[in-house]
């Protein structure tokens, strides 16, 4: 993977001067890649990583499901058709194809349990082509794409030492 | 009783920023670049089979030289990376980091006035450890209009009929500093016309940016005049654990084991099972780590170059070596001005040796954020102390 992609994904509010820097290309150029990978579509977009866990507002409430489904492929479109129509609903956050014992795997949110329970039996269940759901309720996130999200860990080394 | 302390001891000079250390410590919130080993911890993996190794009950001593299977687990890197042998049962012993190597090394091979070439700025204990020893030593000036290389010629002009080893130290502590392999074949070249012993301390080599590392013993003729010292500390992150080790002719490494084995008697058990593991699966964990520094040593050295404080593009290991001259400042007052002012931590150039006033080591194994923050304090610094 080209270093600037590399920089960008661990830290997308690297700037291009800092990533000219880092790596010994010209601004110019730094820019003008990054311009390119957002054409490509290869950079989606820039947001930040929340831990939803520490954010400690009343009004803000949100559970997190895994769930499994299988489904019957449609003849012509595979997977994809039932995929997409599973994906557009705003309460599915990630959607994907896997292979062995079932065939999505999503990860949707709700206000409270009932809401994710509401949406398995009213939209997921029902659509056609789904022969069976198994909800797996998240408790606790401790890592996700590479990020730690529990512990804190300090510097342990001498501020000094030769 | 009257105190009576060894001469040799006694005439070690006491480390000369010992109070600026204390200082340091002292404070809170400093952002350090004054640290000489990685921000990384071990790899979860190394750690992992330390622990497993504990579990079934590995807590006993090693063989002096070492278990066999982590002996022979070097030598086939060594082979496969450099395609020399070197022999698991003779030319190789396990040490408490490259620090043991060195000492024994010095005890081993030196008679009293026996001279040892050592190129400054270097590593703080090579003198003291000559020294003790009984060795005298001779010094290298290095510089920063050569990038503080050793020339071959300076090899040559520095042989007297009393030099016994000469000690290599690449990529360099403080400086960053290697050579290509053209460079050391020179050296190397100087070397075979006399009748040293190089003692190659290659503990950096594995962080070495942007050429592959070349150890001495690889050139025709120098593995009968070299004694290699490696470790796992700096390249996977291990430096709590005291693992290293050295490879050289079998009555070199056999005389190093004699004080070995009743001074050390073995290193950790745990740390040479953890360093296994590391050779054997560590080196994705190491290529991510190398880019990472590689990354931190280009954004700090174009940021002291752009600040006007005049610093070379080190090689390899994770220090930048930057002069200090136009502040107008002693290497020690700067340090400690910094500090108090704007609570960043460099090293005096001076802890060094002595040539190396007008410089500090600034260690880059901190991640990006931090080194950004630094160089904006000490531009302030640079502002406000005009």
């Amino acid at each position: 993977m080209d270093e600037i992609l590399e920089i960008l994904e661990k830290d997308a509010r690297t700037t291009p001067k800092e990533i000219a820097k880092m790596t010994g290309k010209k601004e110019s150029v730094v820019k003008q890649k990054i311009l390119e990978y957002e054409k490509k579509g290869i950079i989606l977009k820039y947001r930040a990583v929340l831990n939803e866990e520490a954010i400690k507002d009343k009004n803000f409430n949100e559970v997190r499901a895994l769930i499994e489904v299988s489904i019957s492929p449609e003849r012509g479109v595979g997977f994809d058709k039932v995929a997409e129509r599973i994906y557009s609903f705003s309460e599915v956050k990630s959607c994907y194809l896997l292979s062995g014992g079932y065939d999505l795997l999503l990860i949707v949110t709700g206000k409270n349990i009932n809401c994710v329970g509401n949406f398995v039996a009213e939209k997921l269940s029902t659509i056609d082509h789904v022969r069976g759901t198994q909800t797996h309720f998240i408790l606790k996130k401790y890592k996700q794409s590479g990020d730690i999200f529990y512990t804190r860990k300090k510097d342990k080394r001498l501020a000094i030492s030769l | 009783m009257k105190k009576d302390i060894s001469k040799k001891i006694e005439s070690l000079k006491p480390s000369g920023i010992r109070e600026f250390f204390d200082l340091v410590i002292g404070m809170d919130d400093v952002i350090s670049l004054g640290v000489g080993e990685p921000d990384f911890v071990t790899p979860w993996n190394i750690i992992e089979s330390a622990i497993y190794s504990f579990e079934n009950g590995y807590t006993s001593y090693t063989s002096n030289k070492g278990l066999f299977e982590l002996r022979y687990a070097i030598s086939e890197d060594i082979q496969k990376k450099y395609g020399v042998k070197y022999n698991p049962d003779t030319e190789i012993l396990i040490t408490v980091g490259v620090s043991e190597a060195m000492d024994l090394v010095m005890r081993s091979m030196l008679n009293d006035g026996d001279e040892v070439l050592i190129h400054e700025p270097c590593y703080v204990s090579y003198a003291p450890t000559v020294s003790m020893a009984g060795g005298k030593v001779k010094r290298i000036n290095t510089t920063l209009e050569n990038n503080f290389k050793v020339m071959p010629e300076d090899v040559r002009k520095s042989l007297s009929k009393k030099t016994k080893l000469f000690l290599l130290n690449y990529p360099c502590n403080p400086t960053g500093t290697s050579y290509s392999k053209g460079e050391l074949s020179k050296i190397a070249g100087e070397i075979k016309k006399s009748d040293i012993i190089v003692v190659s301390d290659e503990i950096y080599g594995g962080l070495t940016y942007d050429y592959t590392h070349t150890p001495m013993f690889t050139f025709p003729g120098m593995k009968e005049r070299t004694v290699y010292m490696n470790g796992f500390s700096k390249v996977h992150a291990m430096t709590g654990w005291r693992i290293g080790y050295t490879c050289g002719p079998e009555w070199i490494i056999s005389a190093m084991n004699k004080i070995h084995q009743y001074t050390i008697l073995c290193a950790p058990i745990t740390g040479q099972i953890a360093s296994i593991e590391a050779i054997k699966r560590g080196s994705e964990a190491v290529n991510e780590m190398k880019k990472a520094y590689k990354r931190r040593r280009n954004f700090i050295v174009s940021g002291l170059n752009e600040l006007g404080l005049k610093c070379h593009l080190p090689e390899g290991a994770f220090y930048s070596f930057p002069s200090i001259k136009k502040t107008g400042m002693d290497s020690k007052t700067f340090s400690n001005a910094l500090l108090k002012s704007e609570k960043v931590a460099v090293v005096p150039g001076t802890a060094f040796g002595e040539n190396s006033e007008g410089f500090v080591r600034m260690c880059y194994a901190t991640n990006i954020k931090n080194i950004k923050e630094a160089l904006f304090r000490i531009k302030r610094f640079l502002k406000s102390s005009r």
